[in-house]
């Protein structure tokens, strides 16, 4: 293969990519050898098994990720503010709309909410870790090496250019040769097992690892959100796992799964991808649920109301998710009888997601409301969320569909559902968490105006997007006729407003590391659960004597009755895992093995696979049993944390 | 992560890590079972898709296939005696079944390596058609998954000459003959579903 094969070329914007990642990568290598760092880079982050640094970890990634899906979405509004624009190209805008949507629900999303779970759902538990710390920060780096082989495809190879959904025939090998489908099938593979792994980590973490009793019914309402979530996980990801292989085999070894000719069915993928796809948005949904009804809770200072009604709810719309999948292409000649079953299917989904809004309503109501900034984001999710769900309804009704599907209206509803559900909960779950994870608060003036900046934009952005979708307007095209130009100018610069937002957010990062005021206790916002009966910043092994927690909103009990997570008569030494550099090292080759397979360099590619299974043999063998921390050293660390 | 550990009961599920591990192997499987359901899934589409290739009844042979399905079935049972000499205490036993268990499921490989030599001369390939696009891939994951667990039990049985039976190995040696029960029953679903029903049809 030669050179100017191998990179892209001939692309102003991918040139402009090309520098500010060498330049980007060059300050950060000169950064770290300046400041004698790269040791501490590899013993505190790249090689620990710490749950709390892991889930560090995925939050900044996924924020990384939020901008690059973000500048996609900027050049996308740029080229479609005005007729005739030639901004990009048909062939780059369609790379752009790919990338930016896998991005934002593989790559930013979902980590952005495994990110928090992994931080907070052993603290509200009273474990000490996870049950697998060595398969989580497996999981992590499956999830990081997916997320840069997809990302670099842009500069290296070409991107993938037939949308997130990836259908066949279009992305199969006749109709796209070349390296960029294989991106996508490679880089979500990767990523997938770490997310199924992660799934079955927290599952048996949840069973098993709770503090003494505490029942599953009185679990905090977010470690619910993660369980279900979990089984979703479980039972949805292998399907994606499934479909990718065999697109893979089809593209890389000529089988006919889905291909026009052998007798191929390429409608096939299109419902193996939706077994997956549907179950999947609701991975994404819960967690914002768990996150809004904690938020809502603490800051309502009211037990949250219907709890179980919370619970059952998420749990039967776990259990519909999976049955509803042919809704996504109602129009793709399943037949009236079909359409009409997953018709109603759908529509019941919005039953349960209603209790669950009527729940949150009444925990406000009467009650004396806090104006956090996390609360803000709750506040602004319930009613934004509420006009998603109800389009989300009108798309459900099969023959209606007809006429919404593939236009704007479907954009606008699924932006509705993902911006103002996941993407508002991870800003909530992030304000609200920040100062169990870093010792302080993001400043709350700063954070209410990226709040306005956001959702204001938000709503200009996409409300228009429904009418011009009405008015005709298809989805994936790189052009629009004047007729649409007014509401898309509206768009375009509400997309922008929702940037300045994020930039501020960000900002607001750096200027509250600066500025804000340390926290000295461990409960920053009178919390109710677990997680604040712990010093800020949380020790290692997180509870040095784990709490009995027998009542709903356990932490809450606990200030009641003067107890806390020190009691140095029960103190007893405590087992924590090792680090290890076997998980890193392990998945830099599995992406090694997956970039060849990508350009089809079939040797290296075995190669990469064994040396997978050599680094499978070496953790078999390795009988390393972690270490005791001493009775004395948590007593001087908790001593120095708490300020006794 | 507490060291405590029972005096009494399976050595396997005494220490909290081995009930842990236990549990989520098992979870492990149910993500099996869905992808193998998907591949039966795949598998029942496309039946009948073989376009210019041979059609499965032509090809498909009663014999090899059960004697197949008598090796692995046999090796299930060898890998419950072998669990059984575990509980026993008994390393030797342990290890001298689990040993005819992997050569059980050798001669199973040994067979179905020839299987699909056999079909692909006789003209039907991976890329064939459809039908045997999605035979390989279901019939393959499944002799995969018999590989990957023929090398894992290897690296066991060098563990338990080296260590003896702790509550370390033996959850180690309980999780694979789980995995290796698992496989069986799979292999139960091929069999009458893709072979005999290939037979008649
Ligand atoms: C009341 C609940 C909901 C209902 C009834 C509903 C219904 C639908 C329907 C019928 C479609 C297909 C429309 C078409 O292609 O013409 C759709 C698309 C979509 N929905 Fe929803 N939805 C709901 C909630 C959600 C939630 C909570 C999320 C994610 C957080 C979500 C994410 C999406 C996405 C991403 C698509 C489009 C995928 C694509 O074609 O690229 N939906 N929804
Ligand atoms: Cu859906």
């Amino acid at each position: 293969m030669k050179l100017d094969e191998f990179f892209v070329t001939g692309e102003p914007l991918v040139y402009g990519g090309m520098v500010s990642i060498v330049l980007v990568t060059s300050a950060v290598i000169f950064l770290l050898t300046y400041f004698k760092r790269w040791g501490w880079l590899w013993r505190e982050w790249l090689t620990t098994v710490d749950h709390k640094k892991i889930g560090i970890m995925y939050i900044l990634s996924a924020l990384a990720m939020l901008f690059r899906g973000g500048m996609d979405a900027l050049m996308m509004r740029i080229q479609l503010a005005f007729p005739n624009m030639n901004f990009l190209n048909a062939q780059h805008y369609d790379e752009i709309f790919t990338t930016h949507g896998t991005i934002m629900i593989i790559f930013m999303a979902m980590p952005f909410l495994i990110g928090l779970m992994n931080i907070i759902v052993p603290l509200q538990i009273g474990a000490r870790d996870f049950a697998f710390p060595f398969v989580n920060a497996l999981s992590f780096w499956s999830f990081f090496f997916g997320a840069m082989l997809f990302n670099i495809s842009f500069v290296i190879g070409g991107s993938p250019d037939a949308g997130w959904t990836s259908y066949t025939p279009l992305s199969g090998a006749a109709m796209s040769p070349g390296p960029g489908q294989n991106f996508y099938l490679m880089g979500l593979q990767l990523s997938g097992i770490g997310t199924l792994a992660t799934g079955i980590n927290l599952m048996v973490t949840i069973l098993k690892m709770r503090a003494p009793g505490m029942k599953l019914f009185k679990m905090p309402i977010f470690t619910w959100s993660t369980l279900v979530t979990c089984f979703i996980i479980i039972f949805a990801f292998p399907i994606l796992t499934v479909a990718l292989a065999l697109l893979t085999i089809d593209r890389i070894f000529g089988s006919q799964f889905f291909t026009v000719t052998g007798e191929g069915m390429p409608m096939m993928w299109a419902n193996l991808f939706w077994m997956w796809g549907h179950p999947e948005v609701y991975i994404v949904i819960l967690p914002a649920f768990g996150i809004f009804s904690e938020v809502i809770a603490t800051f309502a200072r009211k037990r949250l109301f219907g709890y179980h009604a919370m619970v059952w709810s998420m749990i039967l719309i776990a259990g519909l998710s999976f049955l509803v999948w042919v809704h996504h292409f109602f129009t793709m000649g399943a037949g009236a009888f079909v359409n009409s079953v997953f018709s109603v299917s759908t529509m019941l989904i919005a039953v349960p997601t209603g209790v669950k809004i009527f729940n949150w309503l009444a925990t406000l109501y009467k009650s004396k409301i806090e104006f956090t900034t996390p609360m803000m984001w709750s506040l602004a999710f319930i009613p934004s969320f509420v006009l998603g769900g109800v389009t989300g309804v009108m798309l459900g009704m099969a023959a209606a569909d007809y006429q919404f599907h593939n236009s704007y209206f479907l954009i606008a509803h699924f932006h509705y559902v993902l911006i103002a559900g996941t993407v508002f909960a991870c800003f909530a779950g992030l304000e609200y968490w920040y100062p169990k994870m870093f010792g302080h608060k993001l400043n709350e003036r700063i954070g209410k105006l990226a709040f306005w900046f956001f959702v204001i934009g938000f709503h200009v952005t996409f409300f228009p997007q429904y009418f011009v979708g009405l008015d005709g307007m298809p989805r994936r095209v790189f052009y629009i006729i004047p007729e649409w130009m007014p509401l898309n100018v509206i768009s375009t610069v509400g997309a922008f407003g929702m940037g300045v937002g994020f930039a501020i957010f960000v900002f607001n990062i750096y200027y509250s590391y600066r500025n804000s005021e340390r926290e000295k206790t461990g409960d920053s916002w009178d919390g109710r659960t677990l997680e604040w009966a712990t010093p800020t910043p949380v020790p290692f092994y997180n509870f040095a004597t784990v709490p009995h927690a027998d009542k709903y909103d356990a932490f809450l009990d606990m200030k009641e009755k003067g107890e806390t997570t020190f009691e140095e008569e029960k103190l007893e030494p405590i087992h924590m895992p090792s680090n290890t550099g076997q998980p890193i090292i392990m998945m830099a080759i599995a992406a090694f093995a997956s970039f060849a397979l990508i350009f089809e360099w079939i040797t290296l590619a075995v190669i990469g696979l064994v040396g997978v299974l050599i680094m499978m043999g070496i953790r078999s063998f390795d009988y390393d049993e972690g270490y005791h921390v001493e009775v004395d050293e948590i007593k001087r660390i908790e001593r120095e944390a708490r300020g006794l | 992560m507490s060291a405590h550990e029972l005096k009494s009961g399976p050595l396997e599920y005494r220490t909290q890590e081995g009930r842990m591990s236990i549990l989520g192997f098992w979870i492990f499987l149910a993500a099996e079972v869905v992808l193998f359901s998907t591949l039966f899934a795949t598998y029942a589409v496309l039946y009948g898709r073989t376009a210019d290739a041979p059609v499965p009844g032509e090809l498909f042979e009663p014999g090899i296939v059960l004697v197949m399905t008598f090796l692995l079935l046999t090796s299930s049972f060898t890998c419950g005696i072998a669990i059984h000499h575990m509980r026993r205490g008994s390393v030797k036993g342990l290890m001298t079944w689990l040993i005819i268990t992997l050569i059980l499921g050798l001669g199973f490989l040994g067979f179905e390596i020839y299987e699909f030599v056999h079909y692909s001369h006789e003209g039907a390939t991976l890329q064939s058609s459809a039908f045997w696009s999605a035979f390989y891939t279901l019939a393959g994951t499944h002799g995969v998954h018999v590989t990957l667990g023929i090398g894992w039990a290897v690296l066991l049985l060098i563990q338990l000459a080296k260590r003896g039976l702790t509550t370390v190995t033996s959850r180690k040696v309980f999780i694979i003959s789980l995995y290796w029960h698992f496989l069986d029953v799979i292999w139960i679903f091929i069999f009458t579903s893709v072979y005999l029903i290939g037979m008649v049809v």
